[in-house]
């Protein structure tokens, strides 16, 4: 059932890319435990806007889970503390009455800081461009069901394709790398027949240019997987870093 | 007069005949001309990787950080094509028909069915990207059935086919972007559009990083912004779904298309309270397994478990047995309307109905079912706190779609020259209802294989200047865009701009929802003034234009849904007769459904822009069948 609960809220603001940041604290009363996340900071901000302040700026958009838009650090865990699910799918239930709420940014080099919690992630997209595609050109495609593709590998290649590319993974990761990230695109069409003939230049390419956005290395603390809202599996980090190697030896 | 410019000949020949005689642009000169594509979901993104790989060069604009994030994401359930893989009788003709009739007749039969002939040609090349659909064991490509069909020719990727297709269309625009054919602008928000000497030449933007307003010119423009749902507050659409972009269009000429033909999805989570923010979407797809019942009993609040199966009522089932519980979306919604209106609707608001998966689960075991609807079940315990294996889901109906759009021809050119609309945002494919799974099919057809031939033909035929963007049109164009911002800045009122679009969201959800009436929609156009002239004197918006500032950009648009929301009621008004989603209550059969007007209201509505808050000029595009027989739609 659902009750009414009060919260301190302590949330990181920040003007814009070059100014400081810093903490504020708000209050945030009668709050009804089957809000979700983010409709309990719309109720903070229409307070705001109500007081004539500046609203805490913050990156939606589908509010289902799976456009990837939203997302922050709540309490030191991205998406907060609910296993598998973003931060629109967690609702008000999972906090405690009179409980503080610490919310800031993803914290990245790879992800500057645009205004409060929203961050620019356009890091992502220069890495899917370096090679996160099969390049096949409309029109040219053959019949589907000319191609047979196991179902163990084709369910396997959903199970990394499903990444939103929210960058929870390096949000939570201590190296803020983006291994997992590229290494859920590297699985996804290495693991199908289609994939194989860009395979090698597509691990190199976008290995490079998630070095040269800046994110750091793996160096196997899992925080990625338990972060991450689609539960993508480590073991992509494996498979990329195999895929890397034999791309690299030939 | 408009001219939907349909080729003459045979239907089935018509796409043929026209790609094979349409005008051509070799291939070196592609890169001579400049496009501007506006919005990058399956329409905006298949367009864009499929015009830049013909060597158009190509501008893209979305509002979200990345192009990824558009809305068709979160499509559910699947996407159509005529294959005929289950070999149970499907066939072109077959999903061309069953697309004309679940339209409910107010669909151009020329482009219903072109769309069913590329449909299997979207799959080919979604399979090619490496989509991964569902599969049999035996490695080919499994289908399941959706609803207004009585074939099995739905393609899924798990729960979230939209996902998988968006990321398909996306993995190839960034193909296109890293070979520097297409300049990407994410964080963009069109705010105008720009005509000149009566050809479309470019857009005004606003930089949502630093509120800069930005002239971008091209050879034509493509608009693939989605549809307008989000004018009721509570829909399945993202947050940032808005109008903004075609009402810009509409009021530079573009004419608007069957406004009034809005989809009210049956299968949504249910609201909660006054704080909710938007609805969300349990895919169709259930319906498959799940079956739709109320209490017989008026008010009877034992728990679903409780309740034996005599008095229980599977109205779908009870009313439509041909179809069962897999009639379309517009049937649906008004029968779980009627139970509730009826005092049958369950949970604590009584605005609920059950959609019951025990039968199933008993059936096919717990682990089928989870196979097949895991996401979605996960996402409803998630959003109701109750287990859907155990219990039965609680669902009613919520805005969804809209199959009104800016009007385009044949070629999906609007009236404007040079200004092309693909996916939601045109009108030109789903009549007065939606199919399910044909959102999917017809955002990617418009995209991957419509537009790369008719933009050509265009671009071949038109005598174009050379016009850069600081031509004197788009000086005037950013300095109105600009004044609108600073007028909004200047009000500081008492009430926020989700106070009044909530307010606006409720008025056209009872006056102009699932059901509608010349009195309660005259009564809405009446308060529509009334709501617009208050925000324009008491909205409150913070901060400033040269923001990151979310409060600015909802303003603009809920500005926006307030000026269009007149040309929808009176849309709704004008057609005095129901079909599809447009049920007017003077309307019906004796059974309580949708009762056409053939003589009267055979024709495509689309209306030309005179003012705000002016009685826009209707313009009819008959509707000419010549193929299919109108008749009642009958699910029975």
């Amino acid at each position: 059932m659902s009750k009414k609960i009060n919260l301190t809220l302590k949330i990181w603001r920040q003007k814009n890319a070059q100014s400081k940041g810093h903490f504020e604290i708000y209050k945030a009363e009668a709050i009804d435990t089957d809000m979700s996340f983010l409709e309990m900071l719309d109720v903070v901000n229409e307070n705001l806007t109500k007081e004539g302040k500046d609203p805490i700026a913050f990156d939606h958009d589908c509010r289902e889970g799976i456009c990837g838009m939203c997302g922050a650090v709540v309490n030191g865990q991205p998406h907060g503390p609910v296993r598998g699910t973003t931060l629109c799918q967690l609702h008000m239930r999972h906090f405690e009455n009179n409980q503080t709420i610490v919310i800031e940014p993803w914290r990245s080099r790879g992800f500057p800081v645009i205004k409060d919690l929203a961050v620019d992630r356009s890091a992502f997209d220069r890495i899917i461009a370096s090679g996160g595609y099969i390049s096949v050109k409309t029109g040219s495609a053959p019949e589907a069901s000319t191609l047979a593709v196991a179902k163990d590998k084709s369910e396997s290649a959903f199970d990394a394709a499903a990444c939103i590319g929210c960058g929870a993974c390096v949000a939570a990761c201590p190296n803020a790398s983006a291994m997992l990230f590229v290494a859920a695109k590297v699985s996804h069409l290495a693991l199908l027949p289609q994939g194989q003939i860009e395979k090698k230049d597509r691990v190199k390419n976008m290995v490079q240019q998630m070095d040269t956005e800046g994110f750091g290395n793996c160096s196997n603390e899992y925080e990625c997987e338990a972060a991450c809202p689609k539960e993508i599996s480590v073991s992509t980090i494996a498979r990329m870093n195999r895929e890397h190697l034999s791309a690299k030896i030939k | 007069m408009i001219d939907s410019k349909i080729p003459s000949g045979l239907l089935k020949d018509k796409w043929t005949r026209h790609k094979s005689s349409i005008k051509l642009i070799n291939p070196a000169n592609k890169r001579k001309y400049s496009v501007i594509i506006v919005g990058t979901g399956l329409a905006g993104g298949s367009a864009a990787a499929s015009l830049a790989e013909l060597g158009y060069n190509v501008k893209v604009f979305c509002l979200q950080d990345s192009p990824r994030r558009a809305h068709s994401i979160a499509a559910q359930g699947g996407i159509n094509a005529a294959k005929n893989y289950p070999n149970d009788g499907d066939s072109i003709q077959r999903l061309f028909y069953d697309t004309i009739k679940g339209g409910d007749f107010r669909a151009r039969e020329a482009n219903v069915y072109r769309l069913a002939e590329v449909s299997n040609n979207i799959i080919d090349q979604c399979v090619a990207q490496g989509v991964p659909f569902a599969r049999e064991y035996s490695g080919y490509l499994e289908n399941r059935s959706f609803g207004g069909a009585q074939v099995s020719r739905t393609f899924y990727a798990r729960g979230q086919t939209g996902q998988q297709l968006l990321l398909g269309a996306y993995s190839a625009l960034m193909k296109e972007v890293h070979k520097k054919t297409v300049e990407l602008h994410p964080r963009c928000e069109m705010l105008d559009l720009v005509v000149i000497n009566g050809q479309t030449r470019g857009i005004i933007v606003r930089n949502l990083i630093n509120g800069k307003i930005e002239s971008h010119s091209a050879d034509a423009v493509i608009l693939a912004t989605g549809g307008y749902g989000n004018i009721f507050y509570l829909s399945t659409n993202a947050k940032a779904c808005n109008v903004t972009s075609i009402w810009r269009a509409h009021k530079k000429g573009a004419f608007f298309a069957n406004p009034c033909f809005t989809q009210i999805h049956p299968t949504c989570i249910p609201s909660h309270g006054d704080y909710q923010s938007k609805l969300t979407l349990m895919s169709e797809s259930l319906r498959n397994d799940g079956r739709v019942w109320v209490p017989k009993n008026k008010g009877d609040k034992r728990r679903p478990s409780d309740i034996p199966a005599d008095e229980r009522d599977y109205f779908l089932e009870r009313k439509y047995p041909a179809f069962g519980n897999l009639v379309p979306r517009d049937i649906a919604s008004r029968a779980a309307k009627e139970q509730c209106d009826g005092a049958k609707g369950v949970g604590s608001t009584g605005l609920a109905v059950y959609l019951d998966f025990a039968d199933s689960i008993n059936r096919l075991g717990k682990d089928t079912i989870k196979a097949r609807y895991g996401n979605l079940f996960d996402m409803y315990q998630k959003i109701m706190d109750t287990d859907p294996y155990r219990e039965p889901m609680m669902i009613y109906p919520a805005a969804h779609y809209t199959m009104g759009g800016l009007w385009v021809d044949y070629n999906l050119m609007s009236n404007l020259p040079g200004l092309f609309v693909l996916g939601e945002a045109n009108f030109s494919d789903h009549g007065a209802n939606r199919l399910g799974a044909s959102a999917l099919m017809q955002g990617l057809a418009d995209g991957y294989f419509i537009i790369p031939y008719t933009l050509g033909h265009y671009l071949a035929g038109a005598n174009l200047e050379k016009i850069q963007s600081d031509h004197t049109e788009f000086k005037i164009a950013e300095e109105q865009t600009k004044n609108r911002i600073n007028q909004l800045l200047a009000i500081k009122g008492k009430r926020t701009v989700d106070d009044f679009h909530r307010q606006l969201g409720k008025l056209l959800w009872d006056k102009c929802g699932m059901a509608r009436n010349e009195r309660g929609l005259k009564e809405a156009l009446e308060q529509i003034s009334v709501i617009r002239d208050e925000f324009w004197r008491n909205v409150t918006v913070t901060g400033s234009e040269g923001d990151f500032n979310q409060t600015l950009e909802r303003a603009g648009r809920v500005a926006d849904f307030l000026e269009f929301a007149n040309l929808i009621v009176r849309d709704a008004l004008d057609r005095r007769e129901s079909c599809g989603g447009h049920f007017r209550e003077e309307f019906q059969t004796p059974e309580g459904e949708a009762k056409r007007d053939d003589q009267n209201f055979c024709h495509v509505s689309a209306w030309e822009f005179n003012g705000v808050g002016k009685t826009p000029q209707l313009h009819k595009e008959p509707l000419i069948f010549e193929n299919v027989e109108l008749v009642q739609r009958n699910y029975k």
